[in-house]
């Protein structure tokens, strides 16, 4: 069913009007308030008043997550700080996180989407939600909470987590949709098998999975081992959080991205330039209406491409095909986005010289697991075993304190770690998605 | 009245040890006393060798992360209650034993304990007070 069926269906024309609208508008109030957006337009010799068409969007320069750390925490708000309700952060770069701001009316429109989202996914009035994303400062679990509650479902707010009592709730209260990383829906099928609970017992009938990378063959999975109907639903933080673009239950074939609140261009991640539709490039976001912390041509380093033949639901947003890559080395270890440069970040901390290390990704019983190896140089070795099982021990609390997602570290002989070209290679990821 | 002793970082894969004796064979070192402690993920090697520094330069050389350690090695008669003593000194005084390994003098029939404490100085100071006898470190490299 489609939420808003006025501005979803919208013919394009009058889309594409409304973006230019409320583009000219977001430059202005951007130029006025955000003192670096301002710094870099001029840079660009751009002003806001150069924006006359949508075309002139590429005109204006780029914003990084360097950017984003450049300005933490609080420097790209664009609005005084007594209107902001709602903080919530995601990984950075290094060891400080990327923070992000929603007004009162922020808030409101990122309701509306995941309303919409999960109205695209067949979810309505009614439904009782079981909503496993976690709750925090990441964005997945309150992001859909407030979704659900604005199209009319109940929310079970479970957040990650203790499986057994999330199946054990299921059958008990009933839930209809469930809501949370496609990694842990199979992890969820495999804690039923164990339990010897039957899914086709059980009252779901749909998930809306996100916030990681998956398949066709994961989706194929996890329909058939929990029965229902798995959709692929699309976010970042930066940018808003989940609800930025959803598949539809009738085709379940690319994303729609809620175009009267952002814009999407795929770029060439050499050149910046942008590629013709349907070809595959780096995807950059655009927010229409956003007050606290909006983004002008955000490179998500995401991959993927537009889909702008019309769908069948009815929709006349473009779909964007689902994230097939990264341009970087960004790793989403069970929905938190990992760097690299986080973990060397840590290990530098504790060793306080350059340390040679490796993160091993795989998937164990449905779950991500990761294993850092770390080199044992002479300054770190010692002939105790204790104190190099404690300097393991550290190494782990310090990434699950910084990360929040726990590792297992083991110490390996120097040299151990592949390297090419005098370049170790940071990341093996063995996962079959 | 210390010993050298050289460890070595040994992660938990089959021939890695033989690697070492080989190495070590190579460069002509004899080994006098060795303990490997180990867990799951990796072990350490301990060893005292007639050439510290050589032992130390041709394990690094092929790749091996090395350190150097002081320990001290005691002689002690080879019969019931030998090791008691010593340990009895070390309780009195609080001094803790990090770890400890043993091996038997092919000549003298008595026994040589290495330890490694975690107060090296208290821990001379208390065995020689107790009159028990702490061998020189050239003692035990030319055993």
């Amino acid at each position: 069913m489609i939420w808003n069926e006025e501005f979803e269906t919208l013919p394009r024309e009058a889309l594409e009007a409304l973006q230019l609208k409320r583009l000219r508008t977001l430059m202005e109030r951007v130029y006025t308030a955000v003192p670096y957006y301002r710094k870099k337009m001029e840079e660009a010799a751009v002003a806001p008043a150069d924006i006359k068409s949508l075309a002139d969007l590429r005109k204006l320069p780029f914003t990084t997550k360097e950017d984003l750390r450049l300005n933490y925490p609080f420097g790209l708000f664009a609005v005084p700080f007594e209107k902001v309700v709602r903080i919530h952060a995601s990984s950075g770069t290094t060891g400080k996180p990327t923070v992000v701001g929603y007004t009162k009316n922020d808030i409101d429109a990122w309701a509306e989407l995941m309303a919409r989202t999960l109205s695209a996914g067949g979810a309505h009035k009614g439904d009782v939600v079981h909503n496993a994303y976690g709750y925090g400062l990441f964005t997945g679990g309150l992001g859909a909470h407030y979704g659900a509650e604005r199209l009319g479902a109940a929310v079970i707010p479970i957040s990650g987590g203790n499986s057994k009592r999330q199946i054990m709730i299921m059958q008990d209260f009933g839930s209809t949709v469930l809501m949370c990383t496609p990694s842990y829906a199979l992890n969820l099928a495999d804690v039923m098998k164990e339990m010897q609970v039957d899914p086709k017992t059980l009252k779901l009938r749909v998930g809306l999975f996100g916030a990681e990378p998956w398949s066709e063959n994961m989706r194929q999975e996890i329909e058939a081992r929990l029965n229902i109907k798995a959709i692929d639903i699309f976010g970042l933080s930066e940018v808003m959080g989940p609800g930025v673009a959803s598949e539809c239950i009738e085709e379940k074939h690319g994303l729609h991205v809620f175009e009267d609140y952002f814009i999407p261009e795929i770029i060439n991640p050499e050149t910046g330039e942008p590629v013709p539709h349907g070809e595959l490039g780096e995807l950059v976001f655009t927010t229409l209406t956003k007050e606290a912390f909006p983004v002008i041509r955000y490179r998500t380093k995401d991959l993927s491409r537009l889909i702008v033949e019309p769908c069948s639901c009815g929709r006349t947003f473009y779909r964007m095909q689902r994230i097939t890559g990264r341009t970087d080395d960004m790793l989403i270890i069970r929905g938190v986005n990992v760097f690299p440069s986080q973990i060397e970040h840590v290990l530098m901390s504790i060793e306080g010289v350059e340390p040679h290390y490796q993160i091993i990704v795989d998937r164990q019983a449905s779950l991500d697991v990761m294993e850092v190896q770390v080199e044992v140089s002479e300054h770190i070795f010692s002939d105790e075993i204790k104190v190099l099982e404690k300097l393991g021990k550290k190494i782990e609390r310090e990434i699950k304190d910084l990360l929040g997602v726990s590792c297992k570290v083991k110490l390996v002989e120097p040299k151990t770690i592949q390297r090419s070209e005098g370049k170790a290679k940071r990341v093996i990821d063995n996962r079959k998605l | 009245m210390k010993v050298e002793q050289i460890s070595i970082f040994l992660e938990n894969k089959s021939g890695r040890l033989a690697e070492v004796a080989a190495v070590l064979a190579k460069a002509g070192i004899n080994i006098r006393a060795l303990s490997l402690a180990d867990t799951t993920d990796f072990g350490i090697l301990r060893l005292i060798v007639n050439d510290t520094e050589k032992a130390k330069q041709v394990l690094k050389d092929n790749g091996f992360t090395v350190g150097k350690t002081e320990v001290i090695g005691v002689e002690v008669a080879d019969k019931p209650g030998g090791l008691a003593e010593i340990l009895n000194v070390m309780k009195e005084n609080a001094i803790n034993v990090e770890y400890m390994y043993a091996f038997v003098q092919k000549s003298a029939g008595n026994a040589i304990i290495i330890f490694r404490f975690d107060e090296l100085e208290k821990a001379i100071d208390a065995l020689q007070k107790a009159g028990i006898r702490i061998m020189k470190g050239e003692e035990i490299y030319s055993i």
